[in-house]
């Protein structure tokens, strides 16, 4: 899969796709598939906050439990429904329909140092 | 972790790289942990036919004329009560009644048996059967002369059937025959690790491949998926088959795992046999209790279990269920408590999230 230009990615395989101030977030195509079926996704309320760096909420497969690290700090405005019925939907369209959360952005220049696509995609084929 | 580059290989390593299969470390073994995807393949097992790599496992073999004997002293089933061509699920215990190992136990002959034990405790039950053979036996380290394929599911009898002149049907459950399987010599059991009909075939390492692919062409009419360890454990913990370091440990009995029925007290001595008694005698603390969460969550190994706000006992295996579309789990907890309908919590990660005792097996299979 394409790891899209306009997104920026963590070397912990979320990505983040900001318009404004408002960050949306999700994990990558390469994190659905190292994880294999998602069965479960757990994320935070609407009006709480996260920090850069720190963990927001989790992604479970059948075999295993992962932590989702937030890019960006900020405010989160909305969290994506359509995990809590259908989390399998992560596993088909990661970077599209089942994004995870958007947050108002706290620090806008906090995207700088993360990976481009370019970046990312060298980084996840040096890492597998 | 070790170091991938140390792990061991089953002679079908290659064939899993070539399958693109994800490989994991499982208890020092790099195996295929799946290859399509694990739900998939539980699914396939269930409504199909499954192949599976086990050559890790270790085995085992007991000769002599004491060979009966001496099984019957280290292992808690009644090997006496085999005939020849009969398999049986059995236990190693320590002098405490804790777990050595689980294990099968095949009698070939009289002064002939043959075991299947854990991967992972391979050497550690030989060396315990060898240091306890006080009997004229001969205990054999066989691990490196087998390969193992379990083929799993309603489709596997038709699918196996097609590559060997045996007579499948006529195997009954838990028994098994020497034959060929795709023209290579094979042990054909008729057991598994899954709640499915299926079979274990035991083959030469240097016959596995071509086993391997006879297999998936022979199953192919019937959507035959190779299946990794990931659908093989949530295929057993449906059917509710222990495993050894969750279920079964050093530090539990085989009442405690709801194993009492592999245990019989009235053969004569066995090794744990004097503390097991004691234990009877003074009543269980604890008991092996299935349960299905009932909010959103997985409860999954080593979490916590909670009764009205305190901790009462933990996980031994937990996840998804994809026969029953339910978050199941086993765990441990006081004897009184360790029975159907009971409210509990589960702690996952600092949270309490409830969930219900429910009876056993998660899955049956339709006879």
């Amino acid at each position: 899969m394409k790891y899209p230009e306009n997104f920026k990615y963590t070397k912990e395989h979320e990505w983040v796709q900001v318009e404004g101030d408002e960050a949306t977030i999700g994990i990558t195509d390469h994190a659905q598939h190292e994880l294999g079926d998602i069965v479960f996704v757990d994320l935070p309320k609407v009006g709480s906050k996260t920090t850069k760096g720190h963990t927001f909420g989790s992604v479970e497969s059948v075999k295993a439990v992962s932590d989702i690290y937030a890019p960006v700090s900020g405010e989160i405005i909305s969290v994506n429904d359509l995990l809590s019925k259908s989390p399998e939907k992560l596993n088909e369209d990661p970077h599209g329909a089942a994004w995870l959360i958007k947050l108002r952005l706290a620090s806008p220049d906090e995207t700088r140092d993360l990976l481009n696509a370019a970046e990312y995609e060298k980084y996840v084929g040096a890492e597998s | 972790m070790s170091d991938v580059n140390e792990l061991k290989k089953t002679p079908l390593f290659d064939v899993h790289r070539a399958l693109n299969a994800k490989m994991v470390d499982f208890g020092g073994w790099n195996m295929p942990v799946q290859y399509s995807g694990i739900i998939q393949e539980h699914n396939a097992v269930r409504t199909g036919v499954g192949l599976f790599d086990v050559s890790h496992m270790g085995e085992i073999e007991v000769y002599g004329p004491e060979a009966e004997k001496l099984i019957n002293y280290v292992a808690t089933n009644n090997a006496s009560k085999l005939k020849p061509g009969q398999a049986q699920y059995s236990a190693l215990l320590y002098e405490h009644g804790g777990f050595v190992d689980d294990i099968l136990v095949h009698k070939i002959s009289d002064s002939d048996f043959f075991l299947c034990v854990n991967a992972s405790n391979q050497e550690k039950d030989f060396e315990h059967i060898q240091a306890h053979n006080r009997f004229n036996a001969e205990v054999v380290y066989a691990s490196d002369r087998y390969a193992q394929l379990a083929v799993q599911g309603p489709k596997a009898l038709e699918t196996v059937q097609k590559l060997t002149g045996v007579n499948l049907s006529a195997i009954k459950y838990y028994w098994f025959t020497d034959g060929q399987i795709a023209d290579a010599p094979a042990r054909i059991a008729r057991t598994g690790y899954t709640g499915e009909d299926g079979f274990e075939l035991y083959v030469a390492p240097e016959s596995a491949e071509r086993v391997w692919n006879a297999v998936l062409e022979a199953g192919k009419e019937f959507d035959i998926k190779p299946c990794g360890l990931g659908a093989r454990n949530t295929l057993r913990l449906e059917a509710k088959m222990a495993l050894y370091g969750h279920e079964i440990t050093a530090s539990i009995n085989p009442f405690e795992a709801d194993l009492g029925w592999i245990v019989k007290m009235d053969k004569g001595d066995f090794l744990g046999r004097a503390a097991l008694e004691k234990i009877q005698q003074q009543g269980l603390t604890r008991k092996l209790v299935g349960f299905e969460m009932k909010d959103r969550g997985i409860g999954r190994d080593g979490y916590e279990v909670w009764l009205h706000g305190k901790p009462a006992g933990w996980v031994t295996s937990g996840g998804p269920s994809p026969a029953l579309n339910k978050n199941i789990g086993l765990c441990y907890l006081p004897v009184e408590k360790a029975t159907p309908g009971e409210e509990i919590e589960v702690m996952i990660r600092n949270a309490p999230v409830k969930a219900v005792t429910v009876p056993t097996p998660f899955y049956k299979r339709a006879k």
